[in-house]
């Protein structure tokens, strides 16, 4: 290969100079070396400053209105009356919509992929699937708004709202008007978006089974669901909860598709086809908004609730992720 | 043998996997349903007056030329910021730490990093670029990006540089080659495409940001190449457009939507083949 005889040629050269050369092959190195550790320690000192700068800013929000920011539902900047309980509800309830219908449809697409697609299908569609993960949200923000919306509100919402008028509970869960925008839109768009994440996780982890397990239990009859029921999910158990809670942990952060579709009402409302807001969109409608230090700390408080959310989430999920893989060496 | 056993196993399975048909024929479903709205909506408003105008106020006729302009130089900018820092990282937990703690506590912070919310890094690089600016600027916005770029290439890097044997490293010292003619010379160039891969998906990833930008490069109606004061962006105007009663403005923002897809999707299946041909 070119590149091995430039090397050699180069390390020829340079031993017939011997001192001075290695002189400056040790100052090279140590630049590098230096360089390249310096560049991690960047990667460390980022975080870390971004974790410093959301605290320090929020200290004035939780000196003003203590542990009650996190129960109060009041938002009111003309009084400075902040609470964060209706975007943390809000961001809670689209994501826990989002995984509800987005787990079942991934782990389908994942057995499809695995088990039942033909050989020649897989690739073109693991690879539209891993597209649909490359579409920025904002895409799905406005496809959300203007094709989404419209559709639940005139077809799905007065549906379910007919169906369950008479159930107690579910009939405040799905209360009327269809408004289209809401917390339950914003969930359907959350689980369009967190599906390739988590099929393409899902899939990986389902073909690390050896096909020998799966064959024997073929051999003993079993059909494909009972397969992957009690072959494929028990051995990816914990792959499998880890691509979700990155799933979660997506759907958490999630800002411009949610803050589209989502209404911008500062109310918790009992029914899920109501407007509400959520962390992040509570923050990327507000913020150049917001004037005075009480208001901008207020919202800041609130990017910080959503980094330990989503840090508490993806830790988890990256530390069984891990265990996954050192298993998975000790066994090969 | 128990008919009926076999029979209710029998159809359990049929349903299920008629399930797990649907659920993949709903998820192309969905992306071909993105897309041809996409194109739909966004072709009507695709002239060339689009890439020779500039933002219109509400009502009359423009482009987007202010805003193709400022995305372009902003993504340009985190790219460029982010990468070399990227690579050395990356460099240094595959070559020279390889084994050693900090390299595992890198690989942990920045996998956080590469999933923490970008409404959350907008907000730190509000608090440290524009804060301390007293203004927004295109420099806050393309720093907030670089932030965003340097957790992919961190992880791309890394990987590639694993995949490289080690045989190879060891003939080139084995020849007398010092540790950065092996790293520069060697390991860079076996796993140049992997690495040319990750800074594509990088670029991919920044340019439909919008939550970081909101708060940092701001908007800016007009067309400014002043790095100093704030700057149009495709997503920014996307945002402010499509949120507006004005109907020609929400076919600037379909238009502008469509834009940014061909971009990523462009960029996305580029780093695809790159990596799939290299594999052969």
């Amino acid at each position: 290969m070119n590149s091995n005889a430039q090397v050699a040629s180069y390390t020829a050269t340079s031993a017939e100079i011997s001192p001075s050369a290695l002189r400056r092959h040790g100052m090279w190195d140590a630049v590098l070396r230096n360089a390249t550790r310096s560049a991690a320690i960047t990667v460390l000192l980022l975080l870390g400053g971004v974790i410093v700068s959301l605290i320090h800013d929020s200290v004035l929000t939780f000196k003003t209105f203590g542990f009650g920011y996190l129960t109060s539902e009041s938002w009111n900047p003309v009084t400075e009356k902040f609470g964060a309980l209706a975007p943390i509800y809000g961001t809670l309830v689209t994501s826990f919509i989002a995984m509800l219908i987005g787990i079942p449809i991934s782990l389908g697409v994942a057995i499809f992929i695995t088990e039942l697609c033909p050989r020649w299908l897989q690739r073109p569609i693991s690879t539209a699937i891993e597209l649909l993960a490359g579409i920025p949200s904002i895409i799905y923000g406005i496809w959300g708004l203007f094709v989404l919306a419209p559709f639940l509100q005139k077809y799905i919402q007065p549906l379910l709202i007919g169906a369950f008028a008479d159930v107690p509970l579910l009939n405040q869960l799905f209360a009327g008007p269809p408004y289209g925008i809401g917390i339950f839109t914003a969930g359907i768009i959350l689980s369009i978006m967190v599906l390739p994440y988590i099929t393409s996780v899902t899939r990986d982890v389902f073909e690390t089974v050896p096909a020998v397990l799966k064959e024997s239990a073929y051999g003993l009859g079993c059909t494909t669901w009972e397969v992957v029921r009690h072959v494929v999910l028990p051995y990816t158990k914990t792959g499998v909860i880890g691509g979700i809670m990155l799933g979660l942990g997506r759907a958490l952060g999630e800002t411009m598709a949610v803050t589209f579709v989502i209404g911008n009402s500062h109310r918790i409302s009992p029914s899920i086809l109501a407007p509400g807001t959520s962390i992040s969109a509570n923050i990327a409608n507000e913020f150049t908004e917001a004037d005075g230090a009480l208001y901008t700390s207020s919202l800041i408080a609130q990017g910080l609730i959503l980094f330990v959310i989503t840090f508490t989430v993806l830790a988890a999920a990256r530390l069984l992720l891990l265990r996954l893989e050192s298993q998975a060496g000790k066994r090969a | 043998m128990n008919l009926a056993i076999y029979k209710r196993r029998r159809v359990t399975n049929q349903v299920i996997m008629a399930l797990s048909w649907f659920a993949a024929a709903s998820g192309i479903f969905v992306l071909a349903l993105i897309l041809g709205t996409l194109v739909y909506k966004g072709v009507a408003g695709l002239s060339l007056k689009v890439f020779t105008q500039t933002t219109p106020p509400p009502g009359s006729d423009g482009g987007l030329l202010n805003a193709i302009y400022g995305s372009a130089i902003m993504t340009a900018l985190g790219t460029v910021i982010g990468t070399p820092i990227g690579i050395l990282a990356g460099t240094y937990m595959a070559e020279y730490g390889r084994g050693a703690r900090l390299t595992s506590v890198v690989r942990f912070i920045n996998d956080i990093l590469l999933s923490a919310p970008s409404i959350v890094i907008g907000l730190f690089v509000y608090e440290i670029l524009v804060v301390g600016m007293h203004h927004f600027s295109a420099w806050a916005g393309g720093v907030a990006l670089a932030v965003l770029v340097l957790p992919v290439v961190v992880r791309t890097t890394e990987d590639m540089l694993l995949l490289v044997p080690d045989s190879m490293r060891e003939a080139s010292a084995a020849l007398g080659s010092p540790r950065w003619v092996v790293i520069m010379q060697v390991a860079y160039r076996a796993a140049r495409a992997g690495m040319i891969t990750g800074v594509l998906l990088a670029v991919a990833r920044i340019t439909g940001e919008t939550a970081p930008l909101l708060f940092t490069a701001f908007n800016n109606q007009f067309m400014s190449t002043n790095m100093n004061a704030p700057m149009a962006n495709l997503p920014s105007v996307i945002f402010q457009f499509a949120l507006s009663p004005y109907a020609d403005w929400q076919k600037l923002a379909w238009t502008a939507a469509l834009l940014i897809t061909v971009a990523v999707l462009v960029l996305n299946i580029g780093a695809r083949a790159l990596t799939s041909s290299r594999n052969k």
